[in-house]
């Protein structure tokens, strides 16, 4: 109450709308790529490579932000591409959320050896470097869209586990946990029914970063080559191609740059703002 | 009049985390040290005592969410000390607590109804709304208030929620762990006279630890004063207000500021 | 003359809501005064007020605090901080966070004279190994090179009280100091802030939800509820006859353990609502909401 928390509600209530407006037009452009695209991401038309978006001068009509190197159009691209970067984003998120959520809010609560079983366990896990290791293990596996989102979840569900553990810890401390027991609640439903929830907004919030980094690890992985075929327009492949003619043609770079910056900011966002609002305590 | 607690040689101790070496276990810090005691039916008796003197522990052992390390508690003739949380399931109806900071030992996420109810459909009981409702009505509140999240109460509410939810169980035995301590000097009076009715209305077995010696004298049939991790004095709440016999008992009188201008107190 | 008037001092939250309501109190030099009342009644508030340390939501909105013949809200900011950081001190509730977790106590203790008073390190920690000997703290030199954690909270409330009396301040704002203390520790540092306060003629406005407390330590009281001033009076007229009904139902809340049948009577719904009334009557008055 004193520390007017007023007027920071009402701008993460803006930042909150702002993000689900650009995520909702993300899902409904992924949604209805192949209706509302202007043209086929993948064709190719060398005689018009390289076309200027629409307000500089020398574009095409109906290529709004213009072309690529191959002449394939921009904006069409970009919409293909929210497909495959949400897909990764929602069920690598989830994944990792759940296991990683589920390990710590054991480890933390029942602590004794299963606490130690888990926490040496991401202790050992996360010494293995990250890139490294997915790129191995995709090698190993390859490429595809389910390689990229198990690599996801293998790589950051210590995550989860690691700030749930010790969230999940804490609250296992106060007295609302003995108090439950003491009305006769088991260890499950004390996990479930009484810690769960107070620990949900950090997870929600750690769940939507989460996607954000998805996203932007399918696009490091695209920008390797070691995602999708290189065929599949993706926002990563799309980096990775504009970069060589940036100077010629800036526009193949910036675009899809943009959107994934943009989506990758509204995540997080999205997150804080849920989190505020999911709160009893600070509604 | 038989005893409901019968406590021998209660001995508890814990881990002591602050003087745990890198390697091995943290040395064990002895708490209680071999308590005998018993709580007839129908009493209140008052456990007093400064922090550190093991009176919270002892309560957490009577309702069993600590386990003793050494000698033996029994509730109604059963023996409970070593009992594990599924043989203690059904016996948790029958011995409530009630916390000392009412914020955190109502979980925030749960409104006024839940909170009550949640007990009592653990326990399988029937017609929970009813009990709710006699719950709040027992403790004072509106019936409106079910719908209410804790963090939109007064500390004196939330402090009527958590005994409604301790008795709308209908327990033989609720133990009250500094239940007043947090809050001001008129919610305090109130709850104390809410306490004093429902042990005579509801035939209660209290143990009411606290480390105020004025409010003790109020509620108490009985007063045990606990210092170290041992029983220094136990009797009859007039005989140790009138002579108390323990040293620490009288330096626990003495330092209470009575509300009257007195120069030579300090 | 007074050492510390505050005059019709109005505080209020920036979202709206009023903590402090044309509050008026003096406190002469030395003299120890109580601010008494329920939470929320705004006794912290007055002492925050006057040490500049309000909660950032909170502004002041009218009103006078005159410290040594200053009225501090017209000083330009650092003025104020260096006028106050010379002359004013506080002992604090909480000796738990009060102190720094990772410093060890003498330099806690000796920042305070090197920054304000720009002592030189080897005065002030000369200064600061007295103190803690005035404080009765056996062995100042090993508690200068401890770790809070490795000290009682009796002990660090100890710490915080010769801190607060480092700089020789003139006034110092105890906010409900022996809360969060044992009742045994609390008189030892009632006793202990009394005897400081006695032997540096320092003036005290202590904050504190205990009548008892009061009674024992302050010659002077002001009784708060809803940031209102009810009444302001000596200490034994209080005691004997309080003019307030409220303040009178305070006290007869207050328990009295000599008494079984007196104190811990709960205050009366009809005193209640007559003040509830009577904060509502200044306000149609003030002319704010």
């Amino acid at each position: 109450m004193l520390d007017g928390r007023g007027a920071v509600r009402r701008r993460a209530g803006v930042r909150l709308w702002l993000s689900a407006l650009w995520l909702g037009l993300l899902v409904g452009a992924a949604l209805l790529a192949p209706w509302i695209a202007p043209k086929d991401p993948l064709a190719q038309d060398l005689f018009l490579g390289r076309l200027p978006p629409f307000w500089m001068a020398g574009h095409e009509p109906g290529y709004h932000l213009g072309t690529d190197s191959l002449g394939r159009d921009v904006l069409s691209r970009i919409l293909h591409g929210a497909r495959i970067a949400l897909v990764v984003a929602v069920v690598a998120g989830s994944v990792t959320c759940l296991l990683g959520a589920a390990l710590g809010l054991m480890a933390g609560y029942l602590r004794g050896w299963v606490d130690v079983v888990i926490s040496r366990f991401i202790d050992i896990w996360m010494a293995f470097p990250p890139v490294l290791f997915s790129i191995l293990l995709i090698a190993v596996i390859g490429p595809g869209l389910g390689s990229i989102i198990l690599a996801i979840v293998i790589i950051d569900w210590t995550r989860f586990a690691r700030v749930v553990r010790a969230e999940a810890m804490a609250q296992g401390a106060m007295d609302y946990v003995a108090s439950a027991r003491v009305a006769g609640r088991g260890r499950i439903g004390i996990m479930l029914r009484e810690i769960l929830p107070n620990v949900m907004p950090t997870i929600v919030v750690l769940l939507t970063l989460e996607m954000g980094i998805a996203v932007i690890v399918e696009a490091i992985l695209s920008f390797v080559n070691l995602s999708i075929s290189t065929d599949d327009p993706t926002w990563g492949g799309m980096i990775a191609e504009g970069r060589t003619s940036v100077h010629q043609a800036w526009w193949v770079l910036v675009f899809p740059l943009v959107t994934l910056f943009l989506t990758v900011l509204s995540f997080s966002q999205l997150g804080e703002g849920l989190k505020d609002r999911f709160d009893p305590v600070l509604r | 009049m038989s005893d409901l607690y019968e406590v021998s040689g209660l001995r508890l101790s814990l881990a002591d985390m602050t003087r745990k070496p890198l390697l091995g276990a943290a040395p064990r810090l002895e708490i209680l040290k071999g308590l005998d005691f018993t709580i007839p039916k129908g009493t209140v008796l008052g456990i007093v005592g400064g922090s550190g003197s093991g009176k919270s522990t002892l309560g957490r052992a009577l309702v069993r969410l600590l386990t003793p390390s050494a000698g033996s508690i029994r509730f109604d003739g059963a023996d409970i000390t070593r009992l594990d949380e599924a043989a203690l399931r059904p016996l948790r109806r029958r011995f409530q607590m009630i916390f000392q900071d009412p914020m955190s030992s109502l979980n925030p996420r749960h409104r006024v109804g839940t909170l009550i109810a949640e007990p009592l459909r653990l326990h399988g009981l029937d017609g929970i709304p009813a009990r709710v409702a006699r719950a709040l009505d027992h403790v004072g509140l509106p019936a409106g208030f079910i719908g209410r999240y804790p963090h939109e109460l007064s500390g004196g509410q939330r402090q009527r929620v958590g005994i409604a939810r301790a008795i709308a169980l209908e327990p033989d035995f609720i133990l009250a762990d500094e239940i007043v301590s947090g809050l001001d000097v008129s919610s305090q009076a109130q709850v104390l006279n809410l306490l004093e009715q429902l042990v005579r209305d509801l035939g209660l077995t209290l143990a009411f630890i606290s480390h105020d010696l004025s409010v003790i004298r109020r509620l108490c049939t009985r007063v045990m004063v606990l210092h170290q991790g041992v029983i220094v004095e136990d009797r009859v709440t007039a005989d140790l207000f009138a002579g108390p016999q323990a040293a620490y008992t009288r330096e626990l009188l003495d330092a209470i500021p009575l509300p009257d201008p007195d120069q030579v107190w300090l | 003359m007074s050492y510390l008037e505050i005059d019709r001092l109005t505080v209020r939250l920036k979202g709206g809501g009023t903590l402090l309501r044309a509050v008026s109190l003096q406190v002469a030099a030395g003299e120890v005064r109580g601010l008494v009342g329920e939470s929320g009644a705004g006794k912290s508030m007055i002492g925050k007020a006057v040490l500049g340390i309000l909660p950032r939501a909170a502004e002041v909105v009218s009103g006078r605090i005159v410290l040594d013949g200053v009225d501090l809200l017209t000083l330009p900011p650092a003025e104020r901080r260096r006028r106050v950081g010379a002359s004013c001190a506080l002992i604090p509730q909480d000796p738990l966070t009060a102190l720094n977790p990772s410093r060890r106590i003498g330099p806690q203790i000796t920042d305070r004279l090197v920054d304000i008073l720009r002592w030189n390190r080897g005065r002030a920690e000369g200064r600061a190994r007295e103190l803690l000997a005035e404080v009765h703290i056996p062995d100042p030199d090993r508690v200068m090179r401890c770790y809070p954690h490795e000290l009682s909270g009796g002990m660090r409330q100890r710490i915080l009280i010769a801190s607060a009396f480092a700089a020789e301040p003139k006034l110092i704002v105890a906010d409900e100091p022996t809360t969060a203390l044992d009742v045994t520790v609390q008189k030892q540092i009632l006793k202990l802030i009394k005897e400081m306060q006695l032997r540096h003629g320092t003036a005290l406005l202590f904050v504190s939800h205990d009548l008892g407390v009061v009674s024992k330590v302050c010659q002077s009281l002001t009784v708060l509820y809803a940031g209102m001033v009810l009444e302001d009076a000596g200490i034994g007229d209080f005691f004997r006859a309080p003019r307030h009904p409220y303040s009178a139902a305070l006290l007869a809340a207050t328990p009295k353990y000599t008494d079984p049948t007196a104190g811990l009577i709960p205050v009366p719904e009809a005193v209640l609502a007559a003040v509830r009334a009577e904060v509502a009557a200044a306000d149609r008055r003030a002319g704010h909401v």
